[in-house]
């Protein structure tokens, strides 16, 4: 297929994951739900002492933010797995790296992008130091499409077995640290007026090499799991 | 057109067939037969190149097929053992999103598509509340699109009453008969006329 085809696949594949989500309107809140209810859960838990909180809330809230994609990953492959329409993607003439990139970027804009949105106000909750809000949501901008673009290897090599979850985690939570550390290390170098470009140039580093690799590796994952 | 040429294939460790060999000309549909389980959806899967065989070759117009071949993958239309069909969706999403992987379809003509198969009144309603059969139908309709020249066809009959069955093998007649090649698996007799069928038997 040539140039345009292969886009017009590319659109109405993203549209079509997009009108799923939306018509699984429970699922599609699941993640969000998570995010906040951690956020909410854990001043009352440990202390509502603003200067505690402001020292950890960063990596509470990436580790939030982690988790709540990581549990959402599994609808990537799974229902088009079992319902056959992933042997048509697989059968398509278009390159199956742009089809899988258009089910992870809706992935991401169905997942990632909430957790995004609903961050400053949990932020503010959090007593995140004001300096660091803003670098707080920058590396979360940055670093939840990593997430989406990982997992996606995760599922693709899982979506075959049928208790894939724990596997799936065990695959996955170790290619999410590094994003992880460079990502709540950045918040805390803010709040503490330190130079932060090396570790969000890092995280754009991350990106690129995920938008570039994860989409070719998942593709060939996909294929092995479909066999 | 396709060939097939001392294709073999174990599931786990069991053989499920070997030293098969055998080829479709343009204008001759090939059914399957055999007894369940004994390699049919298998042996389909291999010659889209969705699963791979132990050990053989398949070409297609004289050429030995690569896997995820583009300029195959564009001529092949395919109806497995599952649908392919999104239960949230409705009959013309299911079918716009399945035609865009091919190509670019007027919404006129997946119209007409769904009509063909007698689905006319259920072209918006979400494809939960249709039955198996109507649901095989919108999987089937992708067949009066495009212009693929083989067909892949997984048990096309299966949950079908006997008026869709008549379409489908009317369909599948004018796309011989226009110069299209396709293999089918199915139990019962295909009812295409001797001239332009034949059939292998798999053991189990």
């Amino acid at each position: 297929m040539n140039g345009p085809g292969a886009g017009y696949a590319f659109v109405r594949l993203l549209e079509r994951d997009l009108v799923l989500a939306v018509r699984n309107r429970g699922e599609l809140a699941n993640p969000l739900l998570f995010y906040v209810i951690v956020a909410t859960l854990f001043p009352l838990g440990v202390t509502s002492d603003p200067k505690t909180l402001a020292t950890m809330a960063a990596g509470v809230l990436w580790i939030a933010a982690l988790l709540a994609t990581l549990l959402s990953l599994d609808n990537l492959f799974r229902s088009d797995f079992d319902d056959g329409t992933l042997e048509l993607m697989m059968l398509s003439p278009c390159p199956t790296t742009l089809l899988v990139l258009a089910k992870v970027l809706a992935h991401w804009l169905v997942t990632g992008l909430p957790l995004l949105v609903a961050t400053p106000l949990l932020a503010v909750l959090m007593a995140v130091p004001e300096a660091a809000r803003w670098t707080l949501w920058l590396t979360l901008l940055l670093g939840t499409p990593v997430l989406s673009l990982v997992g996606g290897i995760g599922v693709a090599l899982t979506v075959g077995l049928r208790r894939g979850g724990a596997l799936l985690s065990l695959l996955v939570l170790p290619l999410y640290v590094p994003v992880l550390i460079f990502g709540a290390n950045a918040v805390g170098a803010t709040a503490a007026g330190l130079p932060v470009t090396g570790q969000l140039l890092m995280l754009c580093a991350f990106l690129v090499l995920a938008l570039s690799l994860a989409p070719v590796a998942t593709a060939a994952a996909l294929r092995i799991s479909i066999d | 057109m396709l060939s097939a040429a001392e294709l073999a294939c174990f599931r786990g460790d069991r053989l499920l067939f070997q030293a098969l060999s055998f080829a479709v000309n343009a204008g001759q549909a090939l059914q399957i037969r055999g007894p369940n389980g004994c390699g049919k959806t298998t042996l389909l899967r291999i010659l889209c190149g969705l699963t791979l065989p132990e050990s053989g070759e398949i070409r297609w117009c004289g050429r030995a097929l690569r896997a995820g071949d583009p300029d195959f993958l564009r001529e092949l239309r395919y109806v497995g053992h599952s649908d392919g069909v999104k239960l949230v969706l409705t009959p013309r999403e299911n079918l716009r999103i399945a035609m865009a992987l091919h190509s670019v379809v007027e919404e006129a003509q997946l119209e007409s598509a769904l009509e063909r198969l007698g689905l006319g009144q259920f072209m918006d309603v979400p494809c939960r509340t249709l039955s198996a059969g109507q649901r095989r139908r919108v999987a089937l309709a992708r067949l009066t699109l495009g212009s693929g020249r083989l067909w892949l066809l997984d048990e096309p009959f299966t949950a079908l009453d006997r008026d869709a069955s008549d379409t489908v093998r009317a369909l599948i007649e004018t796309h011989l008969a226009a110069g299209g090649c396709a293999v089918l698996t199915s139990h019962q007799p295909i009812g295409i006329d001797a001239g332009r069928s034949a059939s292998i038997e798999l053991t189990s």
